[in-house]
């Protein structure tokens, strides 16, 4: 049973500009605001007052502008950003593919990276030597799993950090923009996977600027317009009008 | 942005579905204290991640050098004896309590003051994966740590060739070196939560703590034994580096460490770590948006 329950949230971030980011500058900016104007920062509102539930068995499409917020609801659903306000309650295990080059050691080889993304996931050293040799090969990389991860190519990245975090069948699975990477024989592949997945009636979230992977894939799509939910519905009703719109 | 007024009515909100909200029940949510000991107890627990986290760091530093995990030994011994014969000369005390004294010294303030100056970088190094995935704060604290005790076991063998050289006598006293290595960690844990949570709000921080820990070597007596301020010993005895550093030194020296030294590392554990609580508690969810 996997269920994401997102009430009233808000995410502020903080956009320090170089002042702010020093210490000095903001204890000046304290004393006397005229010694050092620039200390202060400027708070962008990436999520304003979003109410949002997603249930087992729904595969949503995140739609909207760039900056628009996606990738930021996409990290507050994996529990990375704590929203400033509101509640967010996520059952199940997450898995998320959001920046592809984030998060791998560039100078450990393929095979470290696979363990240690593993273990980012919470499992173990032994499960993941277990798996290594066939998330290894799913990944088709051969030889290059023994290089260090500095010399990957973005598909080959792609391709490592896609067989990881699908490899173990998480019941909710998000990617941001994950269609822009690898070529065709693998994202052929990589749908198989997908489909699989699919099957077994968890949650998917996904960002894409492509209206036909997102109708292929999502059942349910979310219109997300200057953090705030513009649209929400089945897929074609709000491609539509997010078309229309644009 | 909009201003805050338009916020609930600015923007036209059309929702397809025709489920009530909240159609699930949520528990209650959790209280900041109980996210940051669970935090601190999730992170404790998946020792795996930062054991092979920092092994790997140590890894690397072992591929960037042709001696390998030999070179760090090498060039703590080079500069133990090179810097022993000097100053015993200077110093005028005999090298053989003086060479065991400084080399203990020097790797324990190498622990102490590497910690230090990473412990500032423990989350902003960490981005990649922070922003990646959700894993406790404390895993990335532990990491750091961790890796810092692995160099500090490859220098502690000089110590133990300088205790070799000139012998001393192991007394009794020589279990005491559990509790303080135990007390000096402790309060290693804090320093470094406390400093990896500041740096990564105000950048400027590490620099300062780079030149705090410079300038506290030369006033801590590590290359130096406090009697030779005479009667003002008792003022770099006060010090809570030396107290640290006293903890681990004396016991493998033969001797009991200094009673204000025990009181110290105490105080400076309890009183540091009930802050650095406080500043968790509190701040724990912006580090990902600082970052």
């Amino acid at each position: 049973m996997a269920h994401i329950t997102l009430q009233d949230v808000d995410v502020d971030f903080p956009l320090y500009q170089s002042g702010g980011r020093s210490l000095k500058k903001t204890l000046l900016s304290m004393a006397s605001s005229r010694i050092a104007p620039d200390a202060g920062h400027v708070v962008v509102h990436a999520l304003r007052g979003l109410t949002l539930e997603v249930g087992d068995n729904e595969r949503v499409a995140l739609i909207g502008s760039n900056g628009a917020g996606k990738t930021t609801l996409l990290r507050v659903m994996a529990g990375i950003y704590e929203p400033t306000r509101g509640h967010v309650h996520v059952e199940g295990d997450v898995s998320a593919i959001l920046d592809i080059m984030l998060g791998f050691d560039p100078e450990a080889t393929g095979y470290e990276n696979i363990v240690l993304r593993g273990l980012y996931l919470g499992r173990s050293v032994a499960e993941m030597r277990e798996a290594a040799a066939e998330i290894g090969e799913f990944t088709e990389l051969g030889e290059f799993l023994h290089l260090p991860f500095k010399t990957y190519s973005s598909g080959m990245s792609f391709r490592l950090a896609f067989a990881v975090a699908t490899a173990f069948q998480p019941s909710i699975l998000l990617m941001d923009e994950w269609f822009a990477a690898g070529d065709q024989d693998f994202l052929r592949k990589a749908q198989t996977r997908m489909n699989d997945f699919v099957q077994r009636a968890r949650i998917l979230v996904i960002t894409s600027h492509n209206a036909d992977i997102l109708r292929q894939w999502c059942t349910r799509a979310v219109w997300i317009d200057q953090g705030w939910i513009r649209e929400d519905g089945p897929i074609d009703a709000v491609l539509r009008s997010y078309a229309r719109a644009h | 942005m909009l201003p805050q007024a338009v916020r609930k009515s600015g923007l036209p909100s059309q929702v397809h579905r025709d489920d009530k909200f909240p159609v699930h029940q949520t528990p209650k949510p959790k209280t900041p204290l109980r996210l940051a000991l669970e935090d601190l107890y999730f992170g404790l627990r998946r020792s795996q991640v930062w054991w092979i986290m920092a092994w790997l760091d140590i890894k690397q530093r072992y591929r960037r050098s042709v001696l390998g995990p030999f070179w760090v030994t090498l060039s703590m011994g080079i500069h133990t004896a090179a810097l022993g014969v000097l100053y015993s000369t200077l110093f005028k005390v005999p090298d053989e309590t003086y060479i065991p004294y400084l080399a203990l010294g020097l790797v324990v303030w190498m622990l102490i003051s590497t910690s230090l100056i990473e412990g500032c970088s423990t989350f902003v190094l960490a981005e990649g994966i922070v922003r990646q995935v959700k894993m406790p704060y404390s895993v990335h604290v532990l990491r750091v740590l961790t890796r810092n005790l692995i160099i500090f076991g490859h220098n502690l063998p000089v110590g133990v060739v300088a205790l070799f050289l000139f012998p001393m006598v192991l007394t009794a006293a020589v279990w005491l070196v559990i509790p303080g290595l135990l007390l000096l960690i402790t309060n290693l844990v804090w320093v470094c939560l406390l400093l990896g949570i500041v740096c990564t709000r105000f950048r400027d921080v590490t620099h300062i703590v780079t030149s705090v820990v410079q300038l506290v070597f030369f006033i801590t007596p590590v290359m130096w034994p406090p009697e030779l301020l005479g009667r003002h010993a008792w003022i770099a005895q006060l010090n809570p580096f030396f107290a640290l550093i006293d903890l681990v030194r004396s016991p493998l020296m033969g001797t009991a460490p200094q009673p204000t030294s025990w009181a110290i590392a105490v105080v400076a554990a309890v009183v540091g770590s009930a802050v650095t609580l406080a500043v968790f508690v509190r701040f724990r969810r912006r580090i990902a948006y600082w970052i």
